[in-house]
């Protein structure tokens, strides 16, 4: 398939999105280069779907500016955008055939019929669905409805994709096959993606940049590389990686004046140290986790090869974090200081 | 063997248990239909007794009469009147209160009222619109300049006007009835169907016709069956506002009107009368079957 989108930059500035006293979006000002597969990421309700949609024209900016390459396009309509758009639920037409549900966008712009279909044929073969375009959605599968969103989205060429959670209603083993295609989608379209998700396996293994946010703010955007290896807060550090960074009371291991974090495969048991007590262990077949209790609020996994010796459940522990893969955060704001 | 012996051994529980229902089915449903498609073929005194087998013949002779052609004719174009009227109406309203826009409730509340009015109170009330000589649209001079009718002879007495009036007033009575359902169907639309064919590019009309129409399509056939059933039997409406007239035309005489009307031809022969409403249930059926059979195919029941 000949793809030949015009290329796109994102630009928001202090954008913000405000419904009554609830600020979903607050003041977030983000720059995605063109051909960008950037991911928007955080917990439920912290605003990366209104982000995703304020870019996608679904939502009116209550302040600030979006910018798709040199244009503002804050009263521009979704359709002059270049936009398209996938959603979780894949919103797929259930009264129409695979192949008008492809057709649809072009349809609706009054291209012809011979080259609607034409266009639709190409698309669905890119996605693999040249079986199935005489069915009704509701005969496919899950995955293969999945592929049929996609196709409907790339059949017009935008030069901007905009995906909100499309894997999400997927099994665990079809979501990792899709993963791995939907780089392959990007790598060949050559288009910008927004892929807005929860969960930060896909985000790191599919983005090429990622925006961490919270609560309507952006804490940290960077490389997966970046914001794994250099969190910019206790927050990122924590919500980031399987399992996540193991925060150490604030003068447990160094002064108490900011808090320490080390990942789990930084983390070792010693004779002495952080004193914990083992909560629980994981024998997960290529490593084994064991998940300690340091106090009532702090808990701490260190990995251990398979075939070492396993403390057992409520033994009494030492903890120690490698010198020189320590995370500080300030105590107060949580924010990285090294 | 074992298993028929003991599915033979249950007949009379399941009888007992079938029993209450199966009464209150025989006594109030299946004994009157039967008893209407006898006394159809009857004729009786009067009073409606001494009644005596005429032969089936009658119901032919009731088909091949100029009353019940006529009064179906009626009946036909009352219901092509009110039908697509009503459901326009009610389809255009809710999609106008779909909107998730401050004061929507009161709209909702106002648009759906009239299904809490009974065709009683609705025909009295446009009875008093439309009379000719105190009524509201009678006093509108300008109104009645353009449309002598309204004053001489009166909406309702004109036989040209008649039933579009009554017709009216019976759009206005169901229309919160198709409102509601129509909102409903409305309200099962994924919002995501639209946005995806908003951010696609389809503006309003074409998201309407592309998205909201088809699947709301299973609540637009029912709505269309249960008001042609209802326009074919809507009987207070002829009898309060027109009497089944004007006479001599019977320009509002229904098959209901037919049937039951005070100033019906047939009001003292409960033989015919019988017979024409067995017709009218015939009718009504096939009628039904038909919708579901041709609409059947174009609705979509989801996914």
């Amino acid at each position: 398939m000949q793809y030949d989108a015009s290329v796109a930059s994102i630009r928001l500035v202090g954008v913000s999105k405000h419904f009554g006293d609830v600020k979903a979006v607050d003041n977030v000002s983000l720059d995605i280069a063109d051909r960008d597969f950037m991911i928007l990421l955080g917990p439920s309700g912290c605003g990366k779907s209104t982000l995703l949609r304020t870019i996608a024209g679904l939502e009116d900016p209550t302040a600030g500016e979006v910018w798709i390459g040199d244009k503002m396009v804050n009263d521009v309509e979704p359709k002059d955008r270049d936009v398209s758009m996938v959603f979780q639920s894949y919103a797929l037409y259930p009264h129409k055939s695979v192949q008008a549900n492809i057709e649809f966008p072009l349809k609706v712009r009054g291209v012809d019929k011979a080259e609607r279909a034409e266009a639709a044929k190409q698309a669905a073969e890119v996605l693999g669905l040249t079986p199935y375009l005489e069915r009704r959605p509701g005969a496919l599968s899950g995955g293969q409805r999945q592929r049929v969103a996609l196709a409907r989205a790339i059949v017009r060429q935008p030069a901007v994709f905009c995906m909100d959670e499309p894997l999400s209603n997927l099994d665990a083993k079809l979501r990792a096959e899709t993963r791995a295609e939907l780089v392959a989608l990007h790598h060949r379209l050559d288009a910008t993606f927004v892929y807005v998700t929860h969960d930060q396996v896909e985000a790191m293994t599919m983005g090429n940049r990622i925006a961490v946010m919270r609560d309507g703010i952006i804490e940290q955007v960077g490389t997966p590389k970046d914001v794994y290896d250099k969190p910019a807060s206790v927050f990122v550090a924590e919500f980031i990686g399987t399992p996540p960074m193991n925060i150490f009371p604030a003068g447990s291991v160094e002064a108490a004046d900011h808090l320490v974090g080390a990942r789990p495969e930084h983390t070792h048991l010693a004779t002495t140290g952080v004193a914990a007590t083992v909560a629980l262990v994981e024998h997960l077949g290529h490593e084994i986790q064991v998940v300690c209790t340091i106090d009532s609020e702090h808990r701490a996994t260190v990995r251990l090869p398979t075939g070492t010796e396993v403390p057992s459940n409520g033994s009494p522990v030492f903890l120690t974090a490698d010198e020189n893969h320590r995370h500080r955060f300030n105590v107060e704001t949580g924010l990285r200081i090294s | 063997m074992a298993i028929k012996s003991r599915r033979l051994r249950e007949i009379p529980l399941a009888f007992a248990m079938l029993g209450p229902s199966l009464l209150v089915l025989l006594t109030f449903v299946l004994y009157p239909l039967g008893k209407a498609v006898w006394l159809g073929q009857q004729t009786c005194d009067v009073q409606g007794k001494n009644c005596k087998s005429v032969g089936w013949g009658q119901y032919t002779n009731v088909i091949k009469s100029d009353q019940f052609q006529h009064a179906l004719w009626v009946t036909v174009k009352f219901a092509m009147i009110t039908v697509p009227i009503g459901l326009v109406l009610g389809v255009g309203l809710a999609v106008l209160a779909d909107k998730q826009l401050r004061g929507m409730r009161f709209f909702r509340t106002i648009f759906s009222s009239t299904i809490a009015t009974s065709v009683a109170v609705a025909s009295l009330m446009w009875l008093f619109l439309l009379q000719p000589s105190v009524g509201v649209l009678a006093n509108l001079s300008w109104l009645h300049n353009i449309f002598p009718v309204i004053k001489e002879p009166g909406l309702l007495n004109d036989s040209g006007t008649a039933l579009w009036s009554v017709g009216i007033s019976s759009i206005w009575a169901n229309l919160g009835f198709t409102f509601i359902l129509v909102t409903a169907g409305l309200q099962s639309v994924p919002k995501e169907m639209h946005e995806s064919a908003y951010v696609d590019g389809a503006g309003g009309w074409m998201r309407f016709t592309n998205v909201t129409l088809p699947l709301i399509s299973p609540t637009l056939l029912f709505t269309t069956v249960v008001l042609t059933s209802r326009a074919f039997q809507a009987y207070g409406e002829m009898d309060l506002l027109t009497n089944g007239g004007p006479i001599p035309q019977d320009s509002t005489t229904t098959v209901t009107y037919l049937i039951y009307g005070s100033s019906s031809i047939i009001k003292n022969n409960d033989g015919l009368q019988a017979a024409v409403a067995v017709l009218l249930f015939v009718i009504l059926l096939a009628l039904s079957a038909l919708q579901f059979r041709g609409f059947g195919k174009r609705v979509h029941y989801g996914s």
